[in-house]
């Protein structure tokens, strides 16, 4: 325990101190939620435009820091030599994920509670009524996209290239899932492409528990998606990801 | 007691046999030198020997422990510098060496570590502004921080001006007061002659030559005496040149000559390095 907190620690003076990616990670979806909330008012298929803004942007805030922050660092770091490096200390390598799994989610909660402030205060957003299970539905989907994050990284072969493919798979996801908007008037091919993404479930979650004042079981098909893909990234992550670089 | 023990070590990639068949020990407290040119087997004995890589035959101890199962008990007794890697630029040195002292069970005093290894005016400026030189001493730093009963260094002066050379030396000697088994790789002979007890040279995944550094010297008793004779040259090695080079001369002087261009010379360290790490391949068919 003891062990998983120095990590911890470590893993989060880390990420703040390194202020590109922190502005990127951190900044980027509170940037975009002020933008977009300044654009559309009004409603959104019968809800206020900030509740449903809000919503999209927590899904694309879990993608980003989960999935877009655990792929790139743990390639960055694989190939600089690091991961390897600390394959020779005692510390034991699931507790290393787990510490990175849980800054994650430390990041993203903090993220999330801005957004709310940032809705409430300037678009008028309410707050949630299902605080608990809008807790959960944050952790479920740090663990999702840290498991996609995972495999991502397992697949990605060099530092300068993992950048560009891990924004390559998120800003699609994420216009496809209905970040940005709702999706309901987008082509069907385009529609079918976003129902296989787990972003796409994870807003449906948000959703059903911040707009439509439901449980966290209300959704139980999402549930079930999100499930599979985290242990399919969990799969192709054990079966491929490796400590040492890939670029000699 | 033996802090490594290799016997018979065999690695292969694919068709290409990296290690064929190794054997060596190193003592408590030693610091043994691993010799060679680029491709030797050096990496990736060390690599064994650490734990990141699996053997294909042989038998490998290391403080009693067999890397390959890489148990947690054995991470903590050991401390690695590997030949490249990066650190976290945004970090100063102290932090960086605390983050590696909190792995540890009974870490050495991370400000006596930045004494060490000379970084204790540095322990606050970012990783990104230090030299080369002083980013490898921050690595050294992080391999010592957990008080290791052995260090492993892989090549640890590559790429280092002279000036550098000299003070990593100094840091490397430091660890044999400390009581450090050490063991080192580099491909400088001059290296391995200053720091280490005992040296191994490594030819293609053999080890050709082994023992204290003298040996790669002494193991060449022969001198070489030189001169010219009726414009011809003429060379005669022998392991007696006091007499031989008597003779020699009292013969000419009987014959009223002068022997020209006459030299003595006995084999530089390079020159037998050379010759160790270059012979024909051929003749290296016997050994078993």
């Amino acid at each position: 325990m003891k062990l998983f907190l120095h990590q911890l620690r470590c893993e989060q003076l880390l990420f703040w101190r390194s202020r590109e990616a922190a502005f990127f990670v951190f900044g980027f979806p509170l940037l975009l939620f002020v933008l977009l909330g300044s654009v559309y008012s009004g409603k959104i298929n019968g809800y206020p435009a900030a509740n449903v803004l809000l919503v999209g942007m927590i899904g694309y805030g879990a993608a980003n820091t989960a999935f877009a922050g655990t792929a790139i660092t743990l390639v960055n770091r694989r190939e600089y030599g690091i991961l390897k490096r600390i394959r020779a200390t005692p510390l034991p390598a699931s507790l290393y994920l787990l510490s990175s799994l849980v800054s994650s989610l430390l990041v993203f909660a903090l993220e999330t509670v801005l957004l709310f402030a940032v809705g409430r205060i300037f678009f008028g957003a309410h707050l949630p009524g299902h605080v608990a299970s809008l807790v959960v539905a944050v952790l479920i989907g740090t663990t999702v996209f840290a498991a996609v994050g995972l495999a991502a990284a397992a697949l990605i072969r060099s530092a300068e290239g993992s950048s560009a493919v891990v924004n390559f798979i998120l800003l699609p996801m994420a216009f496809l899932s209905g970040s940005f908007g709702p999706t309901r008037h987008y082509p069907g091919f385009l529609r079918a492409i976003g129902d296989a993404l787990p972003l796409k479930y994870f807003i449906d979650l948000v959703k059903a528990i911040y707009l439509g004042g439901h449980g966290l079981l209300a959704r139980p098909g999402a549930l079930g998606v999100m499930a599979a893909w985290t242990a399919g990234g969990i799969v192709v992550a054990l079966r491929r990801f490796g400590w040492e670089p890939r670029e000699r | 007691m033996s802090a490594i023990r290799v016997e018979e070590l065999r690695k292969r990639y694919g068709e290409e046999e990296a290690l064929r068949g190794i054997s060596f020990e190193i003592e408590e407290g030693e610091v043994f030198g691993l010799l060679g040119p680029n491709g030797a087997g050096k990496t990736t004995t060390v690599e064994i020997l650490e734990g990141y890589r699996p053997r294909d035959g042989g038998r490998v101890e290391v403080l009693g422990f067999d890397p390959q199962r890489s148990e947690r008990s054995f991470r903590e007794r050991i401390g690695v510098v590997l030949q490249t890697s990066e650190l976290w630029s945004s970090l100063t040195p102290l932090e960086t060496l605390r983050m590696f002292a909190g792995y540890y069970p009974r870490p050495r005093a991370v400000d006596g570590v930045l004494d060490l290894v000379g970084l204790n005016d540095k322990r606050d400026a970012r990783v990104r502004t230090l030299s080369g030189g002083q980013k490898r001493r921050l690595d050294l730093g992080i391999a010592l921080v957990g008080d290791p009963q052995l260090v492993f260094l892989d090549e640890p002066t590559t790429g280092f001006d002279p000036a550098a050379r000299r003070t990593a030396w100094e840091m490397i000697r430091s660890l044999r007061s400390l009581g450090k088994t050490v063991l080192l790789t580099t491909h400088y002979l001059d290296e391995a002659q200053q720091l280490s007890d005992r040296v191994a040279v490594l030819r293609q995944g053999r080890i050709v030559t082994i023992g204290a550094p003298s040996v790669l010297t002494g193991g060449s008793v022969e001198a070489e005496i030189r001169y010219r004779r009726n414009g011809e040259q003429v060379v005669q090695r022998t392991t007696e040149p006091t007499r031989v080079l008597h003779e020699l001369t009292a013969a000419a002087l009987a014959r009223g000559e002068e022997l020209e261009g006459l030299e003595v010379r006995r084999p530089s360290l390079e020159d037998v390095y050379l010759s160790l790490v270059e012979e024909p391949e051929a003749e290296t068919g016997a050994e078993s």
